[in-house]
């Protein structure tokens, strides 16, 4: 089930063993990695989600595009259980969510639980949410010294390899407010990965950005999503979801009109909808 | 050229005669030769005539401090250091240092209550505020000395249960006791309050994102908010602190040697009001400074991160000054030894 093989380092020996993480044809296929069942969600009387259902394969790319308050941010959200849906559920490399099932009963989960589930769950926010007090180094270490108890030499370790990933190995010691905004959000995504996570979740990683910044962000996602990282992308980055989704997933009012691979979805819609946003934004 | 040919019709109504003007009537500008020219500065005569006034002002002020009689600088040196008053001020500052960290131990631990998620703990956090913030603090004071008319003995035990140990109330909480405890209790609720504004003020999206980390709950609070939270806390703290300090004054109500209470002994005995309260002035300023160059090194602790480029210490700043002059004298003596 761990098919996450995120950086070339974990790549290598994945390939020298003979038993292949992905399944071979034949046998039955792996449950998803991201599996999101009926998902409701109302603020105040305002229905954002409407019912959503969505697979991500473990090693897929999904891009998540759609209007603005079409539920998309909110999806996402609720898939780490940053925001606590009304109805349905969500399961992360086949644990849910949130709650624990014994028998019949669901059980919320104490927060510190959700918070361990969390780890497994990257979240790149929109507008970083660097930690302006603390060094880069310092905000890549954080999460994996205090939420998975790593010892300090092996997080710094880690992070000063993820910061040579995304081309930032000399920025360890600077603040986040001393590097430009492409700079902080690839400091942010390996601020995410440095935890090892299941899957990314990205919330419109560059939609803060300067347009020439842009460019930056996207190539390290890109990167990632080559080594095989489980990846949600919600983005307006239409050329970016045609080079890189497997998966292309068009949200309108709060639920999914339609996915499928980026030619179908994109060059032949087959919703009024989605042509109608895909004309407005091509 | 071409430009100021261009603009000038459309200047003209535009009502800015004066640019128009001068860019049809100068001859063609050439910015090379500007180069050797020298600059003059504007000259602001009023800006100097205000400061010249501030500063006579000022001067007939301090005259007057040297010569006035009635000043009296010489009981004002005899009592600025005599044991007495040192030890006075030992006890305003110990009274300080006491309701500073009961104060703020307390008021975190209610503001803590103020943004907990237990709507009990947030009433009961809400009503401490609400009263200790209503009852003047001289009130408080005599009433907490006065605490022994109320309550004879003080128990520890099981509520409305069996008691386990009793104390005599006026030996626990004598007038010192009665002091720290009335300044903390007081002090608390203020602080909670600063607390609360500086951590409410930190971006929602800074807990949101040590939460979407896995970070535990304590450690998003003390690792990631608070420090964050300090920066707005601090001035206003630093506010608390100096007026508690000056505040201490008020426990002269129950005869305790602080700083305020000493210097009316004093003047009570002597009748030189006027030099012993220049005595107290001056100390209670000293104190200040202290305080507030304290808080200075404090927030620029806490501000790390925050600018690109962290604003050098005053120390730096001196030595760079210092270091810019010594350069400069040198080149003058060297220029002026030449000429």
């Amino acid at each position: 089930m761990t098919t996450l093989a995120e950086e070339p380092a974990a790549k290598e020996p994945a390939a020298e063993e003979a038993a292949a993480p992905r399944p071979a044809a034949g046998e039955p296929p792996a449950p998803p990695m991201v599996q999101v069942r009926g998902l409701w969600k109302s603020f105040g009387p305002n229905a954002v989600l409407r019912g959503v259902d969505l697979d991500v394969p473990a090693g897929s790319v999904t891009v998540v595009l759609g209007p603005s308050g079409s539920g998309k941010s909110t999806l996402l959200r609720s898939i780490n259980h940053l925001e606590k849906v009304d109805r349905g559920f969500v399961a992360i490399d086949g644990e849910l969510i949130g709650y624990r099932r014994s028998g019949d009963r669901l059980h919320e989960l104490k927060e510190r639980e959700v918070l361990r589930q969390r780890t497994h769950i990257g979240f790149v926010f929109q507008n970083f949410n660097l930690f302006p007090h603390l060094t880069v180094l310092e905000n890549l270490t954080e999460a994996p010294v205090s939420a998975l108890g790593r010892p300090k030499a092996e997080a710094r370790a880690r992070a000063l390899e993820l910061l040579e990933r995304v081309g930032l190995a000399e920025k360890a010691s600077a603040y986040p407010r001393q590097l430009s905004g492409g700079q902080q959000q690839r400091v942010a995504i390996a601020r995410a990965l440095a935890l090892d996570p299941k899957v990314l979740l990205f919330d419109e990683p560059t939609s803060a950005l300067d347009p020439e910044l842009v460019g930056e962000v996207l190539d390290v996602i890109k990167d990632l999503a080559q080594a095989g990282t489980t990846m949600i992308v919600v983005t307006h980055e239409i050329g970016f979801a045609r080079e890189v989704a497997d998966t292309v997933v068009f949200m309108d009012g709060g639920v999914v009109v339609e996915q499928g691979p980026p030619r179908e979805v994109l060059d032949e819609p087959r919703h009024e909808r989605t042509r109608a946003f895909l004309a407005k934004v091509l | 050229m071409s430009t100021a040919t261009t603009t000038e019709p459309l200047a003209k109504p535009g009502g800015r005669p004066g640019a128009a003007d001068t860019a049809g009537a100068a001859a063609p500008l050439d910015l090379g030769e500007l180069a050797g020219l020298r600059t003059i500065r504007t000259r602001h005569p009023w800006r100097w005539a205000a400061g010249l006034a501030t500063v006579v002002v000022l001067a007939q002020f301090a005259h007057g401090l040297a010569t006035n009689p009635g000043w009296d600088w010489a009981t004002f040196r005899v009592f600025f250091s005599a044991d007495t008053i040192l030890r006075a001020v030992g006890r305003t500052v110990e009274l300080t240092a006491y309701g500073t960290v009961l104060g703020f131990l307390l008021g975190a631990v209610v503001a803590a209550m103020r943004l907990s998620r237990s709507l009990i703990l947030q009433t009961v956090a809400w009503g401490y505020v609400w009263v200790f913030r209503s009852i003047p603090l001289i009130v408080q004071l005599v009433f907490w000395f006065n605490l022994s008319y109320l309550y004879k003995r003080f128990g520890f035990g099981i509520p409305f249960g069996p008691t386990f140990g009793e104390f005599e109330t006026v030996g626990v909480l004598g007038a010192l006791g009665a002091a720290v405890l009335g300044l903390g209790l007081h002090q608390a609720a203020f602080a909670a309050e600063i607390i609360r504004g500086g951590v409410i003020a930190v971006d929602p999206g800074q807990r949101e994102a040590a939460a979407a980390l896995g970070v535990p709950r304590w450690r998003q609070a003390w690792r990631i908010v608070l420090p964050q939270a300090m920066r707005g806390i601090l001035p206003s703290a630093a506010n608390e602190v100096i007026s508690l300090f000056k505040g201490t004054s008020v426990v002269y109500v129950m005869a305790i040697g602080e700083l305020f209470y000493q210097v009316q002994v004093v003047y009570g005995r002597t009748g030189r009001v006027v030099p012993m309260l220049m005595v107290a002035t001056v100390w209670y300023v000293l104190l200040t400074t202290v305080l507030s160059i304290g808080q200075y090194y404090v927030e620029r602790y806490f501000a790390r991160g925050a600018d690109r480029t962290p604003p050098p210490t005053p120390l730096q700043r001196a030595r760079a000054l210092a270091r810019g002059l010594r350069a400069r004298t040198a080149t003058a003596v060297a220029t002026g030894g030449r000429s």
